[in-house]
Formats: structure tokens, sequence, C-alpha cells
């Protein structure tokens, strides 16, 4: 038979606490400090292992020696002397390094100003011109589907297309607009641009699409009354404020761009030099603190741009 | 007199086309191109049409061991997709306090998305090689390696996928109204049945999105493993190991059976959270509609 009280527990179980509540209460109330640790722990424990502390060991170890085949833990700046050996002897003339560094940001600024251009439209005409919110959706969806699909994929995808043998070449030919294949369709400098740009134009739509959508279109119309054209509108009201947004898909393709080096592998045929593929020519020569060593210095080099650009945006507010 | 649409719009909207066309005009050609009869090759035309190279995938007369790697990528995605979905939950309901180490976290994970992959696989990498040859020196001199698909090869994923989980949590919380939380608790609800009955329910659409990505971002993983994965390969590294070597269309085969493992997931989660939002939308309640 129930108890009064547990009639009036069941009809409200705010006014009569069982003991399992006031338990639960209690823990709740005593340290909600230790449930948010409880909670944002695990993942803290899986940077900690994973991030930081191998970001800590490639510092170390890139002042360490090393032979042909191991580490040698004694400390040594030879990984950094054998990176940048020759640059002073060969000066006014870029070293390897040198020169590398400036390709690869040559390909970066490339990257970077197509996919913004890219980017920046396709944001604007999926934020100020698609209307209906599922066609927003749909739309959004269809630029999001390939980021969810293998990059290398996406990088061979190109090969038929662009080969000795591929469409564009066999199109040109047939049309008589030129007489033999184009050779630098594929496995250079272009091929590589035009993946890279394939591959990470995402990393822009999504960022400024977000700061666009933000963007009360009160506002375009207050300058549009104002008498603004279409451009003055475009230049004074809608880059300012969808600024974030750029400057954080900027950061995330720079940052891709700098260290990447499979792209720059695939589709430059192994034979393009960049900031990253240095690490992995290193690491495939077992030589970890040269390796590690060059690490440090795109780490630095990337840092410096991240830098520049977030004094520009305050990343955290944006999320 | 019904306003036309402006000139920019069709400018922009053949703009979209054209941008879409470049998407996914490329992969197309790979998928159409991996269904050629057996003495095609490498470009257009199609010299019949077979399945004979994706059959040859699975015989395993091929170069790599397609069958091993294929399970090891699918058991590493399902555990980095399980992992990332439960850490991210619990760490976005830790964002929505304050509590020390807050910003600690949240730049952590903005690192580990932006410092380029080649750096965090390679401090991986030497992170476990600097573990092993302690416990050589120390306790076991026969010991071969701590590395390997489940220990450094997962760390090296979740250091890409926590972070998108961590962001689309925040994404959530942004929208989400915490009074339907206080109206639980002041039901009588325990933090835990609070969470369980109603804030669950409520997220679960966008949760099924973080195991996507958590799913997807493992599987096609390749710059991070690269160092970190130990001895065995993923079915990415083989597939980027196939591309210097390549002279038959085995590699777009390839492309295609990867390829159809991510369009399967990715259709299997936008049906779920397209049905588990139209039931939202059917069997919510109509509370406070009348005020709005």
């Amino acid at each position: 038979m129930d108890t009064s009280e547990d009639i009036l527990k069941q009809a409200s179980p705010d006014l009569v606490r069982g003991p399992d509540t006031i338990r639960a209460a209690k823990a709740a109330r005593l340290s909600p400090s230790f449930i948010s640790w409880l909670q944002a722990g695990p993942m803290m424990l899986v940077f900690l292992a994973f991030f930081l502390i191998p970001l800590v060991f490639v510092v170390i170890v890139s002042f360490w020696d090393y032979n042909e085949y191991q580490l040698l833990p004694a400390f040594s700046g030879r990984g950094y002397t054998d990176t940048f050996e020759g640059c002073i002897a060969q000066l006014p003339d870029l070293c390897t390094i040198g020169r590398t560094y400036v390709k690869t940001l040559k390909l970066c600024v490339m990257v970077w100003a197509i996919t913004l251009f890219i980017g920046f439209w396709v944001a604007y005409f999926l934020a100020f011109h698609v209307k209906s919110k599922t066609w927003q959706m749909g739309l959004s969806l269809l630029c999001t589907i390939p980021f969810w699909t293998s990059n290398v994929i996406r990088m061979i995808a190109w090969i038929p297309l662009l080969g000795r043998n591929g469409l564009v070449n066999s199109g040109l030919v047939k049309s008589g607009l030129i007489n033999q294949p184009l050779e630098w369709l594929l496995f250079s400098e272009f091929s590589v641009v035009l993946a890279l740009v394939h591959l990470f134009t995402f990393f822009m739509v999504v960022p400024i699409f977000n700061s666009m959508v933000r963007i009360d279109k009160s506002l375009i119309e207050a300058a549009y009354d104002a008498g603004a054209t279409g451009f003055q509108t475009l230049v004074n009201v809608i880059i300012p404020l969808a600024k974030p947004g750029i400057v954080i898909g900027s950061i995330f393709v720079i940052t891709i761009v700098m260290g990447d080096f499979i792209t720059i592998g695939v589709m430059g045929g192994q034979q393009i030099a960049s900031a990253g593929k240095i690490i992995e020519t290193r690491v495939n020569a077992l030589q970890f603190p040269a390796a590690a060593a060059n690490a440090v210095i795109l780490l630095v080099i990337t840092f410096l741009i991240i830098t520049m650009m977030s004094r520009i945006v305050d990343i955290k507010k944006e999320l | 007199m019904k306003e036309g649409r402006p000139r920019s719009f069709y400018v922009l909207a053949i703009f979209f086309a054209a941008y879409t066309l470049f998407l996914y005009g490329p992969m197309i050609a790979i998928y159409v191109l991996s269904f050629q009869g057996p003495s095609g090759g490498l470009t257009f035309p199609m010299n019949g049409v077979s399945t004979f190279w994706i059959a040859k995938l699975f015989q395993g007369t091929g170069i790599v061991d397609l069958g091993a790697a294929f399970r090891r990528s699918l058991l590493l995605g399902v555990i980095v997709m399980i992992v990332t979905v439960v850490l991210s939950v619990a760490a976005g309901m830790a964002f929505r306090r304050k509590f020390k180490a807050q910003s600690i976290l949240f730049y952590s994970a903005i690192a580990s998305l932006i410092v380029p992959s080649i750096i965090t696989s390679l401090g991986i990498s030497l992170e476990f090689r600097i573990i092993d040859d302690l416990i050589k020196a120390h306790w076991n001199e026969n010991f071969e390696t701590s590395m390997g698909l489940l220990t450094s090869g997962l760390g090296a994923h979740l250091t890409w996928t926590l972070p998108f989980g961590l962001l689309i949590m925040f994404a959530i919380f942004n929208r989400f109204d915490p009074r339907l939380e206080e109206a639980a608790r002041d039901l009588g609800a325990t933090p835990w049945q609070a969470f369980r009955h109603v804030v669950l329910p409520i997220i679960l659409p966008s949760v099924i999105g973080i195991g996507l990505f958590g799913f997807t971002l493992s599987w096609d993983e390749l710059a991070r493993s690269s160092q970190a994965i130990g001895a065995v390969n993923t079915l990415p590294l083989d597939l980027q190991g196939l591309t210097t070597t390549v002279t038959n269309p085995d590699i777009y085969a390839l492309g295609t059976v990867i390829s159809a493992v991510s369009f399967t997931v990715i259709s299997l989660a936008l049906g779920t959270i397209h049905v588990l939002n139209k039931r939202q939308a059917a069997k919510g309640s109509d509370a406070g509609k009348g005020l709005v």
C-alpha cells in the first residue's frame, strides 16, 4: 500500500525528494567543478598524450644528435645546422631550405587567393541569394559531402582528366588548338595548386558562410536605402562583417598548405619540394632530429602567420 | 508586380554550379573508370564495361592485401567514431559552465586542428619511439614496439576528429534553450535524468553528425597516420602508396570501394538525422508557440 508520501512523491517529486535525488542533488551541489573535470578531463587527456606531449618531444628531439640509424639523446644543434647547411656560404643565393620555403609560401599565397575568391562568392550565394532554408541546407550539404570522402581519391581523380592522354589533352588536340599534349597539366605546380584548391575551398566556404548568415539583413537594406550601390554595400558592409569568417578560413587554408606533403607529393609527382615534404624525407631517412628541427621551423613560421592574422580577429569570440 | 531576381543571382548561380561541377566532376570520372573492361587503361575512352578491376581487388591478387587493410581501417574508424562522440558530448556539456582549464582545452583543440598534421604525426612517432626505448632499456630487452593501430594510430586520429566534435558541440549549445533543462530539474529530474531524457534527445541529430565526422575523417585520414600508425597500413595509406606505381585501373577500383563505404556511412547518418528531425517536429510539444 502506498503511503501518502509516496503518492505525493509521484504527483510532485519536487516537493518530496527521495534519498536518491537528495544524494544526487548534493553531489551536483557539492562539486560542480569536479563534474566539469570528469566531463572535460578525458578529452584533455587525449590532447595531452597525443598532441601536447608529442609537440614537446618534437622540440626536445630537434636538439638531439643522430647517426645513420638511431637517435642519440645528447644535446646537439646538428638537426638545425644540417638543415641550414650552406645558407651563409651561398649568399646572396638562397640555400635549399630557403628556396623550399619561398616555394611553399608562393604555393600558399596562390591557393589562398584562389580559395578565398571562390569561397567568398560561394558563401555569398548561399547566404544572400538562396532564400529557402531547405535549399540552403541542401546546397551546403552538396559542398560538404566531398569533405567526408577521401582526399587521395579526390587527387587521383584528376589523373584521367589531366594526364598525357587525358580528357583535357585529347580534347585540345582533337580541336586542333595544340599539336601535342600539354605536359604541364599533371605532376606540376599547376596540378598541385588545382588539387589544393579542389580539396580545401571547403575550409573557406564554411566560416565565411557562418559569418554571412549572421549579418542582419536590415543592415543591407539600410545601406541600399541610404543610396549605396551594390558594390559599396559589398565593400563597406558585407566584407567588414564577414571578416571573422574570412580570417578563420584563411588560417585553415594557409596552415594546411604550409604543412602539406601529401597533395604536393601525389600531384607534383614527388618532384616538388615543400616545407612538409622535407620533414617526410628526413623521417624516411631516419634522421629524426633533423626532421624535428624542420618541424620546429615550420611550427614557428605557421605560428607567426596565425598570430599576425588573429590580430585582426578574436577567434574565441567567433565560435 | 513580382520583384524579379537581380542579375547577380544568375551570375552567382552559374558560378556555384561551376564550383559544384569542379567538386564532383573528377570524382565521378574515376567512379566510371573503375568499371573499365579488362583491357582498359587509366584514361578515357572506356574499353567496355566490367567489374573486372573491382573483382580483382577482392580476389587479393592486387599489390596490397586489401582485405586486411579494409578491416583495420573499419575497426579504427568505428572506435574513433565512438570515442569522438562520447568525449565530445561530455566536454561539450562541461563547456556550458565555467571551469578552470576551460581555455586550455579550447586552445588545445584549436591548435590540434591547425598545427600541420605532419608535425603532430612526427611528435607522436617520437613519443612512442622514446617509450619503446625506455621499455627496452629498463624492463624488457625483447620488447618490440608500443606503436600500433590502436595506440599511436588511434591517438593520432583523435587529435584530428575531437576538435571537430567539440566545435560541433559549441554550435549545438549556442542554439540550445537552457530553460528546457531547468524545467526538467524543477520537475525533480536528477542531472543524469535531465541529460538522458531531455538534453540528449534534443541534441541527438547533431550527435550523429559528430559520429559522421568521427568515422569519415578517420576512414580517410592520411597525413596524421603517415608516421604514427606503426608497421601496418590503413586503406588510404595503401591507396597513396599505389599512386606512385600505378599502371592500370586497380587504383580507381580501390578508390571507388573506399568511396562507397564513405557514401554508405554518409547516407546512413543523414538519413537517421532526417528521421530524428522529423520525429522531433511531429512529436515535439507546442509549448511556448503561442508566445512567440
